[in-house]
């Protein structure tokens, strides 16, 4: 399989690189680490807001830092959490005396990683806390985790996080509407095609062209159902049903949705599922408070998408209505 | 250096000697039940943690523990880092004081802590734990309350170790990886059960070479396991 890379091993620390050479006045790598930061970091009096996890899901993670997002990220190798001492030099880096909230996706490694890495910056005299986002509601369990995985709407967990962060809020309010998101939250993706690794060179899993696999993760894995392939409308309804079959929401609740694109997925495609998400939405007496549509999570090449579902509230509201300004999101 | 020091750094490279002689059986143990990368991940950071050690410059044992742990915790990766490394750089600072009998059971204690907690697992969950938790039971009773000498201690711990490994084999996973094979994983031994076992034998062996002993008799007797490959059961000797 051709691939626009030079080593496989070298392909993070290159594309941390590149990344920092497209944004040097916004981002900075600190020295023999895969740890992206603010630039201008860390920010006095405001709470550090930090994730990471495996690479491969750009613009996940590190495209999210900026104002009223992120304070920094931890890059992981190809769909590999970070190392602990990655976490740990990742935490120190953005804590200014205000604490730090870490976000951490549902992955065994990525939990076990961050994890150590709060306790050791606890012992020296950090103030840290965690949120774990477990969004997926396709499987309990995964080959990956114990419990759901966390997917696409850890994206509106950086934005709220961060949103209440810049206004100065304390660590624990931070952590308190960081964790109403993850309550309030779900996803469910699709893939048409197998990603491709560039340690592996092949697709991770075989799909025939007239399969597609529903219930899939970022990595590749392997979803809930292979079915034969169906028109958008019907992909869309399998998706948007599973969700709100999860969320169970009241008629006249607000939300704010994702179509997702997992890499390879022609906006064209994404938007033809939003039109039907809309209309199902509207079908169940929900009201769209506010539709993203756009690669926010991807897993490297796979060509898929998935729809995440957020009941809001007046105060959700306004912290994703507050100023964002990062490379892969801004809102004004 | 200090005498305790040095043995610390030579139980590190006998057992980053011990892992990498081994790296073949733990990956086949956990390609079985997992993908396949224990072996290979073990072996990478204990190379690392026994040349980190060996440049230390005059370390007590506390120090070179902390310094395998950071060193465990950056290179094995996955969830072995936190787990194996993690652990033991919370338990050395129990070795702030010195090593003597005392601090070595706080030291074993904690660290049994750490990867109970990190884990989420106990015995019995096919993990680890099921070797590390009788280890480190027995050791704390053989020197509080049997008041055995430390090596004596130690080599019962690893005789507890060795049944914790072959518990794993009958038993279904239910932390780890292995767990998202449900039944399917009755039947394998685990193998980070069997790498922590490997650990405790070459600490009991540089111990007892330091203190010109021979090492005391290991007696474990393994559980009969109906219908299994006796290769398979117990720890192997080699």
């Amino acid at each position: 399989m051709k691939k626009l890379i030079n080593d496989p091993d070298d392909v993070v620390d290159e594309m941390l690189d590149g990344m920092t050479a497209t944004y040097p006045d916004r981002l900075r790598r600190l020295p023999d680490t895969q740890v992206v930061v603010r630039d201008d970091g860390p920010v006095d009096d405001k709470v550090g807001i930090v994730t990471g996890g495996g690479s491969g899901h750009e613009p996940t993670h590190a495209g999210y830092i900026g104002d009223g997002m992120l304070d920094g990220a931890a890059a992981g190798d190809v769909f590999s959490s970070p190392t602990a001492d990655e976490f740990e030099a990742l935490i120190g880096a953005c804590d200014a005396g205000d604490g730090v909230l870490a976000v951490i996706k549902n992955y065994e490694g990525d939990v076990m990683n961050f994890e150590t890495a709060i306790e050791l910056a606890e012992m020296e005299g950090a103030e840290v806390e965690s949120v774990v986002v477990d969004d997926d509601v396709a499987v309990e369990d995964s080959l990956y985790t114990s419990g759901r995985r966390g997917v696409c709407g850890t994206i509106l967990v950086h934005k709220v996080a961060g949103a209440k962060a810049a206004q100065g809020a304390d660590l624990g309010e931070v952590k308190r509407v960081a964790e109403k998101v993850v309550d309030n939250v779900g996803t469910m993706g699709t893939a048409l095609t197998s990603c491709v690794t560039p340690e592996k060179g092949e697709p991770t899993f075989d799909l025939s062209d007239d399969e597609i696999e529903l219930g899939i993760g970022i990595h590749g894995e392997p979803g809930t159902e292979r079915t034969e392939t169906m028109p958008a409308d019907e992909i869309t309804e399998h998706l948007t049903e599973a969700v709100l079959d999860d969320l169970d929401l009241d008629e006249g609740q607000e939300v704010l949705t994702i179509v997702n694109g997992m890499g390879a997925t022609p906006q064209m495609e994404l938007f033809v599922v939003n039109r039907r998400l809309q209309e199902l939405l509207g079908e169940h007496g929900l009201e769209t408070y506010d539709a993203w549509v756009g690669d926010y999570m991807t897993s490297l090449d796979m060509a898929g998408a998935s729809i995440t579902v957020c009941a809001v509230d007046d105060e959700l509201k306004e912290l994703f209505d507050a100023p964002a300004d990062t490379p892969a999101l801004t809102t004004k | 250096m200090t005498e305790d020091g040095a043995a610390a750094v030579a139980a590190v490279a006998a057992v980053a000697e011990r892992i990498e002689a081994e790296r073949d059986h733990l990956t086949e143990l956990d390609s079985a039940i997992g993908d396949a990368d224990h072996g290979g991940n073990m072996a990478r950071g204990w190379a690392a943690a026994a040349e980190a050690a060996r440049d230390l410059d005059d370390p007590d044992t506390g120090t070179v523990a902390k310094t395998v742990g950071k060193t465990l915790m950056s290179e094995v990766g996955g969830a072995s880092g936190p787990l194996f490394g993690g652990s033991l750089v919370f338990a050395a600072a129990e070795l702030d004081g010195g090593v003597d009998a005392e601090t070595a059971v706080a030291f074993a204690e904690t660290y049994l802590e750490k990867v109970e907690d990190r884990g989420d697992a106990r015995v019995g969950d096919q993990t680890m734990v099921d070797a590390l938790t009788p280890a480190v039971h027995t050791f704390k009773k053989s020197i509080e309350t049997d008041d055995l000498p430390p090596i004596e201690a130690l080599a019962k711990a690893v005789d507890a170790a060795e049944r914790g490994v072959a518990f794993t084999v009958p038993i279904r996973a239910r932390k780890g990886r292995a767990s998202y094979l449900g039944w399917r994983s009755v039947g394998h031994q685990d193998p980070g059960a069997t790498s922590t076992l490997f650990i405790l034998e070459e600490l009991l062996a540089v111990a007892a070479d330091r203190l010109g002993v021979d090492a005391p008799e290991t007696d474990a007797t393994s559980p009969t396991i109906p219908d299994e490959d006796p290769d398979e059961g117990a720890s192997e000797d080699d």
